[in-house]
């Protein structure tokens, strides 16, 4: 047996080795070569503080009493780690991002800085946490009993705890509060915990291949002596396998010292990639031997040894010294590594959100006042340190170190969990608000205490016996262990199902109802899409700050160098000349972000927030964003009626563009064809000019035919060009109406008159009824005549009936309608809707005009406001002209 | 052929300013690979839950199984998770050139 001094002795060499490497850690870090302490591997094995000596004793001494059970709570994490990109990847990043110092931190920062959240998760996590370091140093009196037969719960035993307190304390506060910003990570104590790991995994291994090898001798007799043991067969309770592994889960995720190592530590991602896979298996080595340690234990020991002392009492069993002290250090190892993280998350939450807040109202006009307030937050640190384990301390020595402590570690891992809906809503849900947070922390901490934490002191310690017996004051339903009068469930599993439930009932509901703060709904947004970019959150209002008060109070929280270099920096990046950055809102959130790696986010908040007068989300910024909305909607608006107005001009102008290109086309016809009207009449008369002046033998009758000819042809041009002359005069709008009375009938007579003077021999009987005739006109008689005229020769000109007859027949009603009607064959349809187009003839053979005739008359009777028509159907060619009846006057 | 993974929007376009010809069907294969990767590294866990869910359908005892069996049993899944998770990771590691692949969720 080892004697107690030289096992004190092996254990304080052993804990002046973790000094040494944490000194020399944190040297190398300081010198800048830190480049290797930040090496994934370090922080894989810093995660192994998930396995306490309640895992390195207690796995199998529960294995030993309830089988199998012991594997979910490493089977948790190990899920955990493998989803590592749903949760922990995330939950990282935020945590570097938003420079998180802790759980409660996280919490608090998320639902809007509020220190209320922050206090409530802290106290969670002492109380949860207290029990559990009592179990550490439990474990470790009770590992230096195995190996000196002291009386239990004496006086030794006492100091053996209270020195082990003592001792963790200063290594905590040496290495733990080094560095006030808890970002500049703790180098000295991760490594130290790295060291652990490696040992207490060596040391679980070392006795695990003892007792597989040197005991049973070989992996088959180990698998045979198994089946053949008490733990035989496979039995595990269903509910308590998969809600076990839950809770492990839910608990690696929530405990402050596991936030501590994988999200505050953490420094990139690629230590989060190998952890993902590493840790996994860390987590298998680890609870590889645990089966066989306890079979082989309950073999070969004495009916009643203690199971969770199976690592140590095995070897010892077997003469094995060495191993044994191997297995001590692993034990303690497992203690002291958790009680250091542990306190180190505490001190921080507790100083950060309870101590601070409490010095800052107190001294709510000194922040701008010189002076250095870091030996403020440091000895705050170091207290709740030293605080934090006398708690463990009084915990372990009140409760007497009984058994009760051995169940506390599933209890503890049921409170922590209460942060789990608040945590993954924070992170995943942007409509989670801060009320519901309280809700449902509360609420799951309520219910905690009430089925599980208060009654795990056994009946009748805290919780009256009656309250186990009918339910509190008769009320059955309310039974602390069989809620709503479900009865029947493992006492855990109840309490973890209830109080979960409850718990994201309560945080779902109240978030669904309660409105969010400004503050919150940034800080929301900002964690819930961290992986799109990291923009601060725009808080700070200008103006109100100082940059000489927040100078001194960065000095006072930094450093003066630390602080110093930091406004230099800003100024130099506003361009400023001077030492001092202009207190921009970029600024601000710039160093109240620093200041949140070293007080928290609250806090700092709180810090800043009295400088700059408290204005926490600047309306100026919240009306900056929804006026950057609305004019973003106004000017998209904007685009698209300049965008329909462009199509609308667009379409204009294709269509101005295609009439122009018809118009030109017509142009270039009405060329052509004025040139080939021009060219026939002048084509005769040179040629019969020609013949004229050469003419010798031409005879007085052929001269004056030729004269003749060439006499009809110029009037022909003449006549053509007086058309046309005609026609865009009109068509200019440059013709003067010479506007008088006339009557209708008198107007027919004259145009009858000069349209039938040169009658050619087949003559056209015209019909016409007077009386209807009798109509005022208040109209150019003359040019309205000329209409006449041009509808009547044409009639005579081209109708084809061998006995003409042109009928006129006069219409009155709300206007005046005279239509030409005459019996020839009329005009083919497809020509009808030309004829009034400039030189449109129907035939060429009977060329008697130019083809301008009915292209003047519609002018003219435009001109007078009427309007001119071919009317279908009437069994010849027939004409109507409207003429508007306002000018028309009745004769009488 | 270069539409093959036409559903997926190169989430870097850097990716395609660096090199040679055959670039845009690389990149677009290798995002979709990416991508794939990333599905896996989400579905690992899930298949974990059901494998460790497992052994409670043996509790139902018409046929006992033997704690060896169990162990074995726990204790290969335990060994395999972390190994295809680490080829996964391994792989991820490989194709992420840019300095954030995984930023895209």
């Amino acid at each position: 047996m080892t004697n107690l001094n030289a096992l004190a002795a092996i254990s304080i060499l052993y804990v002046l080795f973790l000094f040494g490497v944490a000194f020399f850690a944190e040297r190398a870090s300081r010198r800048g070569r830190a480049k290797w302490l930040r090496a994934p591997i370090i922080y894989t094995l810093s995660l192994s503080i998930y396995c306490t000596a309640w895992t390195f004793y207690g796995a199998v001494g529960s294995a030993a009493r309830n089988g199998f059970e012991y594997l979910t709570i490493y089977l948790g994490p190990s899920l955990v780690l493998i989803g590592w990109w749903w949760v922990l990847r995330k939950l990282v990043r935020i945590g570097r991002v938003q420079r998180i110092t802790s759980i409660a931190d996280l919490i608090s920062s998320r639902y809007g800085k509020s220190n209320l959240l922050g206090v409530g998760v802290t106290l969670l996590a002492v109380i949860g946490t207290t029990p559990y370091i009592a179990l550490q140093l439990q474990s470790v009196t009770l590992s230096v009993e195995v190996f000196h037969h002291a009386t239990p719960g004496g006086v030794e035993e006492q100091s053996t705890a209270f020195w082990v307190a003592v001792g963790l304390a200063v290594f905590t506060v040496i290495f733990g509060t080094r560095n006030l910003d808890a970002n500049e990570r703790h180098h000295g104590v991760v490594m130290a915990i790295a060291v652990e790991a490696i040992v207490k995994l060596a040391a679980l291994m070392a006795v695990g291949i003892f007792v597989v090898w040197g005991i049973s001798g070989g992996v088959s007799e180990t698998l045979a002596r198994i089946d053949a043991s008490e733990l035989g067969q496979w039995e595990v309770n269903g509910g308590r396998w998969a809600g076990l592994m839950f809770l492990s889960a839910a608990a690696f995720l929530c405990l402050p010292r596991m936030f501590q190592v994988m999200v505050v530590e953490n420094d990139n991602d690629q230590q989060l990639r190998m952890a993902a896979w590493a840790f996994p298996l860390y987590l298998m080595l680890m609870s590889l031997f645990i089966v066989p340690i306890a079979v082989v234990g309950l073999d070969v020991l004495p009916a009643g040894s203690n199971p969770d002392l199976f690592v140590l009492t095995v070897p010892l069993e077997y003469g094995q010294n060495a191993l044994a002290l191997l297995s001590f250090l692993g034990g303690f190892s497992s203690a002291t590594s958790m009680v250091i993280v542990a306190a180190i998350a505490l001190s921080t939450m507790v100083s950060n959100h309870i101590v601070m807040p409490i010095w800052l109202r107190l001294n709510e006009n000194m922040v701008s006042v010189s002076g250095d307030v870091r030996h403020v937050v440091l000895l705050s640190r170091r207290l709740s340190i030293a605080g934090v384990l006398s708690l463990g301390y009084l915990y372990y020595s009140q409760s007497g170190g009984g058994a009760a402590l051995s169940v506390i570690g599933l209890v503890a891992f049921t409170g922590v969990a209460q942060v789990l809906p608040a945590m993954l809503g924070g992170i995943f849900w942007r409509g989670a608000t801060r009320i519901g947070a309280l809700a449902g922390l509360t609420v799951g901490f309520v219910v905690w205490l009430y089925t599980l934490y208060l009654p795990s002191f056994g009946p009748g310690a805290i919780i009256p016996k009656s309250f186990f017996e009918n339910g509190p004051f008769g009320i059955g339903w309310l039974h602390p262990e069989a809620l709503f009068g479900i009865s029947g469930i493992d006492p855990l599993l109840h309490a973890v199902i209830w109080s979960l439930s409850l718990n994201t009932v309560a945080f779902f509901v109240a978030s669904l109802a309660s409105f969010p703060s400004p503050l919150e709904r940034l800080q929301g947004a900002q964690f819930v899409n961290i992986q799109q970019g990291t923009g601060g959150t725009r808080s700070w209002s200008h103006g109100a700050a100082e940059a000489e008060d927040l100078m001194v109070m960065a000095q006072r929280i930094l450093g003066a160098t630390d602080a110093q270099a930091l406004f230099l920096r800003e100024a130099r990046r506003q361009g400023s000349e001077t030492h001092l950055p202009a207190p921009t809102p970029e600024f601000l959130q710039i160093l109240e972000r620093e200041l949140a790696g070293s007080v928290g986010a609250a806090t700092a908040h709180a810090m800043v927030g009295q400088i700059v007068g408290g204005m926490s989300v600047s309306v100026e910024d919240l009306m900056a964003v929804a006026d950057e909305t609305a004019q973003m909607m106004e000017y998209s608006a904007t685009l698209e009626a300049q965008s329909q107005e462009l199509s609308r001009t667009a379409a204009q102008l294709r269509a101005a563009n295609d009439k122009l290109t018809r118009l030109s086309v017509q142009k270039d016809a009405f060329l052509s064809q004025i040139s080939h009207e021009l060219r026939t009449p002048m084509t005769s008369i040179r040629a019969f000019s020609e013949i004229l002046r050469d003419g010798d033998g031409i005879t007085p009758e052929e001269q004056s035919k030729y004269a003749s000819i060439i006499h009809d042809e110029a009037i022909r041009l003449t006549r053509l060009l007086d058309d046309l002359l005609d026609l865009s005069v009109l068509e200019n709008g440059q013709v003067s109406l010479n506007l008088g009375d006339g009557l209708l009938c008198d107007v027919l007579d004259r145009a009858e008159a000069a349209a039938l003077a040169y009658d050619d021999k087949r003559g056209l009987e015209i019909i016409r009824d007077a009386s209807k005739e009798q109509v005022w006109l208040n109209t150019d008689t003359e040019r309205l005549s000329q209409v006449f005229i041009n509808l009547i020769s044409n009639a005579r000109k081209y109708c084809d009936a061998p006995q003409r007859v042109l009928e006129i027949r006069v219409t009155k009603g709300e206007t005046l309608s005279v239509d030409f009607i005459d019996n020839g064959s009329g005009v083919a349809t497809e020509a009808q809707d030309v004829i009034f187009e400039k030189f449109a003839r129907v035939s060429d053979q009977k060329a008697g005009g130019a083809g301008l005739g009915l292209a003047i008359s519609r002018q003219i009777v435009t001109r007078l406001g009427g309007a001119i028509s071919y009317l279908p159907g009437e069994g010849g060619a027939a004409f109507r002209v409207v003429l508007p009846l306002d000018r028309a006057l009745a004769a009488q | 052929m270069s539409q093959q993974a036409g559903n997926d929007i190169p989430e870097d376009l850097t990716e395609k300013t660096g090199g040679s010809d055959k670039i845009p069907l690389f990149v677009e294969r290798q995002t979709y690979r990416r991508r794939r990767l990333v599905d896996a590294a989400r579905a690992l866990p899930v298949l974990g839950i059901l494998l460790w869910l497992l052994p409670l359908l043996w509790a139902v005892p018409e046929t006992s199984t033997r704690a060896s069996t169990g162990l074995i049993y726990v204790f290969a899944v335990w060994l395999g998770l972390p190994v295809i998770a680490g080829v996964l990771i391994h792989a991820m590691n490989r194709r992420a050139q840019p300095p954030h692949p995984e930023d895209e969720t």
